[in-house]
C-alpha cells in the first residue's frame, strides 16, 4: 500500500470527551470547599458514576486533568471502594443486604430467590438492562430487616419471598428520583 | 431509677420534625445561642469534659478530652463528623439524621465554635440516600436563617458544613480512614500518632466526633454537665439511642440511660424473643462486639460491664439477638464473612487471618471441620488486632471477637457441629494427611488427586513413551 505523506502527519482523531461543561463545571465548583483538589476525587466519580452508571477509564483521565493529579491516583481511589462499575448498571441498582440482622431472617435466602427469578447472578444486570440485583453488607435498615435498598432511595423491607416479587416488578417501572439533568 | 426523659429522639415522633420551623418551634437553636453568644470556647469544652460524654461511635473515648488534645497554638482546625454508620445492626445515627438533621447542626455549630474549627466536614455512608437528602436540605437552611455561615448570632465566628459521601466502604468509619477517604485517597487507616487532633486532615488539626456524640452536646450545653451525670451508672453518663434487631418481634430504635441490661431491652422493648422462642445469644454493640450467651443477658449495656462477660465493649449499642434455633456456626460464617470482606488489605494479619477464618468456618459448615479447627481458630483470633499489636486499625479486633467469643462460650455445640457433620466429599484427602503429618509423599503416584502439577494434555504427549 503506498504511504500518503499527509495521513502520516495528521493528528490521531480527537477523542470526544466523556464530561460534559456543565459536569466540569459542577466539579469545579466543589473545589472551594477542601483545601486540596484530590479531595474532589470522590465526589467526582459519584458525579460520573450517577450520569453514566458506570466510570470509564477515560472518564478517570478526564477527572485526574481537572484536579492536577495523574490517573493512576484517581483509579486507585476509584478501585479501593468495589462501588463504582466499569460497566454500565441497570437503571436501578438494589441492594439486598446479608448482614447478621437481615440473615437471621432469611437475608441470603432472599438475595438467591430475587437472582434466580430474575436469571442473574448478584452483582449481574438483567438483559434488559433494567436492574443490577447485589448483595451489600448492612445497609443500616435494620429496623426493616430483611431488607433491600434502591439506588433511588427506596427502602424494601421486612420482606418475604412474594414481596420480593413485588419489589422487583415495582423496580422494573424505573427510578423514582430525579433523572440527573447535567 | 427517677424516670428518663428522652431528650436525643424528643422531635422524632412529631410531625415534620425535620424542618427548622418545627425544631425552633421546640427550642432548637437556643443552646447554640447561649454558646456563641454567652461563652467561650473554652468554657463550652469545660462544660462537655466535666459532663464525662464519652464517645458514642464505637471506642468510648471521652470526648472532651479529645478536644483539648488540639494544640493550643493551632491556626486551622477542621472538624469531620462521623456518619459512615456502616457496623452490621446499628441504625440510631440514620435515625438522627432523618428524623431531626438540625439537631446534629446545631452539635456540630456547638462543637465548632468549642474546637475553633471553621469548617465541618459531614462524611455519611453512600446507602443513606434519604438521609443525605434531608441533611442537605437543612443546611440549606440553616444557612438561610443564619444558623451557619457568616458572623452566626453576631459572635464573629464563621461555620460552613459540606455534606461528603462515601462510596460504600465499612472501613471509611474508623476516623483515620474517614480522613484519607475525605482526601480523596483509599480509606487505610493511617499509623497513629500523630493523632488526627495533632495532624488530621489536609495535615491540619482536626476533631472527629460522631454523630451521636454531636447530638448529645446541645442538651449538655442546655441542661449543664450536672444534669448528664445524673443520667446512667459512673464512667457510662447519659442517653443512649440502642438499637434492636434480629430475632425479636419489634426491630426498634430506642432511647434509654445507659447501662440498661440486655435483657429488659429485649423483654421490655422490643416485644421479646420472636415466635415465642428463646434466645441463645445477642450480640451487644454490633459484630464487632463479640456476643452475649443466654446466661449472660443481665449484663448491663454500658461502657465497663461488658468487659465482664469477654464482650470487646459497647461498641454502637446495637443488639442483635439469636434465637435458640439458629446453629451458631450460621453466625460464625456471617461475621467471618462480612470482616473478609470489609478488610481493607493495608496490613498482612487482617488481610489475610480474616480471608483464612471465613475459609475454616465455611468448610466447617461444608462437612469438612476438623477436631483441631477451633484450637486453630482461637489462635488465629489471639494474635489479629491492635490488642496484641499487629496491626494499624480496630477492625481486626472486631473480627476475632466474634470468634473468640462464639468458639469459647459455644464451644461444645461447635465440637458436636463437627463431629455429627462430616461430608466425605469435604474430608481432607490420604495424601493431604500424608502431607500434615510429614510421612514422605510420592507425588508421581498420587497425582490424579490433584496436590502436584496437573498432567499435560493428552494431545501434548507422546503417543509412545520413548524407548530407553
Amino acid at each position: 500500500m503506498p504511504a500518503d505523506a499527509s495521513t502520516k502527519t495528521q493528528p490521531p482523531p480527537k477523542r470526544i470527551p466523556i464530561l460534559t461543561e456543565p459536569m466540569r463545571e459542577k466539579i469545579r465548583s466543589l473545589f472551594p470547599r477542601y483545601p486540596s483538589k484530590r479531595a474532589v476525587t470522590l465526589p467526582a466519580l459519584q458525579l460520573v458514576h450517577e450520569r453514566l452508571r458506570c466510570v470509564p477509564l477515560q472518564a478517570m483521565a478526564e477527572i485526574a486533568e481537572l484536579l492536577e493529579i495523574t490517573p493512576a491516583e484517581v483509579h486507585d481511589t476509584m478501585s479501593f471502594y468495589g462501588f463504582f462499575p466499569q460497566a454500565p448498571l441497570g437503571d436501578v441498582r438494589v441492594w439486598v443486604c446479608r448482614s447478621l440482622s437481615c440473615m437471621l431472617r432469611g437475608g441470603d435466602e432472599l438475595l438467591e430467590h430475587a437472582c434466580h427469578r430474575l436469571g442473574v447472578e448478584h452483582g449481574e444486570t438483567t438483559p434488559d438492562g433494567k436492574l443490577t440485583v447485589d448483595y451489600a453488607e448492612c445497609l443500616g435498615i435494620c429496623d426493616h430487616a430483611p431488607a433491600a435498598l434502591a439506588d433511588d432511595g427506596r427502602v424494601f423491607g421486612p420482606l418475604d419471598e412474594a414481596k420480593v416479587d413485588e419489589m422487583l416488578d415495582e423496580l422494573k417501572q424505573g427510578r423514582r428520583d430525579d433523572p440527573p439533568r447535567v | 431509677m427517677p424516670t428518663f426523659e428522652p431528650v436525643l429522639s424528643r422531635n422524632f415522633n412529631v410531625a415534620d420534625g425535620h424542618s427548622l420551623k418545627v425544631y425552633e418551634s421546640r427550642g432548637g437553636y437556643q443552646a447554640a445561642r447561649k454558646a456563641l453568644t454567652t461563652m467561650s470556647p473554652d468554657e463550652v469544652v469545660g462544660v462537655v469534659k466535666d459532663s464525662e460524654l464519652r464517645g458514642r461511635g464505637g471506642a468510648g473515648f471521652p470526648c472532651g478530652l479529645k478536644w483539648t488534645f488540639l494544640p493550643k497554638d493551632r491556626t486551622e482546625t477542621l472538624m469531620c463528623v462521623n456518619a459512615d454508620e456502616s457496623e452490621p445492626a446499628t441504625f440510631n445515627n440514620r435515625y438522627l439524621m432523618e428524623l431531626d438533621p438540625h439537631q446534629l447542626l446545631e452539635g456540630i455549630l456547638i462543637s465548632c465554635f468549642a474546637t475553633k474549627a471553621a469548617t465541618a466536614y459531614l462524611y455519611i455512608r453512600y446507602e443513606y440516600i434519604r438521609a443525605y437528602k434531608i441533611l442537605e436540605e437543612a443546611i440549606a437552611e440553616a444557612r438561610a436563617a443564619g444558623h451557619l455561615g457568616k458572623n452566626i448570632y453576631g459572635s464573629g465566628f464563621d461555620l460552613d458544613v459540606w455534606v461528603h459521601r462515601g462510596a460504600g466502604a465499612y472501613i471509611c468509619g474508623e476516623e483515620t480512614g474517614l480522613i484519607e477517604s475525605l482526601e480523596g485517597k483509599r480509606g487505610w487507616p493511617r499509623i497513629k500518632p500523630p493523632f488526627p487532633a495533632i495532624e488530621g486532615a489536609f495535615r491540619k488539626p482536626t476533631v472527629v466526633n460522631n454523630v451521636e456524640t454531636l447530638c448529645c452536646v446541645p442538651h449538655i450545653v442546655e441542661r449543664g454537665a450536672d444534669w448528664f451525670k445524673s443520667i446512667g451508672p459512673p464512667k457510662s453518663r447519659g442517653p443512649k439511642l440502642y438499637t434492636v434487631s434480629g430475632h425479636v418481634e419489634k426491630q426498634v430504635c430506642v432511647e434509654l440511660p445507659l447501662g440498661v441490661t440486655c435483657r429488659e431491652l429485649i423483654d421490655e422493648h422490643a416485644g421479646g424473643v420472636w415466635k415465642g422462642r428463646k434466645a441463645k445469644a445477642a450480640v451487644p454493640g454490633g459484630i464487632s462486639m463479640g456476643l452475649l450467651s443466654a446466661d449472660e443477658l443481665d449484663t448491663p449495656l454500658d461502657f465497663e460491664s461488658l468487659r465482664g462477660p469477654g464482650c470487646l465493649g459497647l461498641g454502637t449499642a446495637a443488639v442483635t439477638v439469636i434465637d435458640d434455633q439458629t446453629p451458631i456456626i450460621d453466625y460464625l460464617i456471617n461475621t467471618s464473612r462480612f470482616f473478609a470482606h470489609e478488610s481493607c488489605g493495608q496490613c498482612t494479619p487482617c488481610r489475610e487471618g480474616t480471608a483464612w477464618m471465613t475459609k475454616t468456618i465455611h468448610r466447617i459448615k461444608a462437612g469438612g471441620g476438623r477436631s483441631e479447627d477451633l484450637d486453630i481458630m482461637l489462635h488465629m483470633a489471639n494474635n489479629l488486632g491492635i490488642i496484641p499489636g499487629t496491626t494499624i486499625c480496630g477492625l481486626a479486633d472486631g473480627a476475632a471477637w466474634p470468634i473468640k467469643n462464639a468458639v469459647t462460650k459455644f464451644r461444645d455445640e461447635l465440637e458436636e457441629y463437627i463431629r455429627t457433620n462430616q461430608n466425605p466429599a469435604a474430608r481432607p484427602t490420604p495424601l493431604q494427611i500424608d502431607i500434615a503429618e510429614g510421612r514422605v509423599v510420592n507425588l508421581e503416584a498420587n497425582r490424579r488427586l490433584g496436590i502436584a502439577s496437573p498432567l499435560p494434555a493428552a494431545a501434548l504427549r507422546a503417543p509412545e513413551p520413548p524407548k530407553l
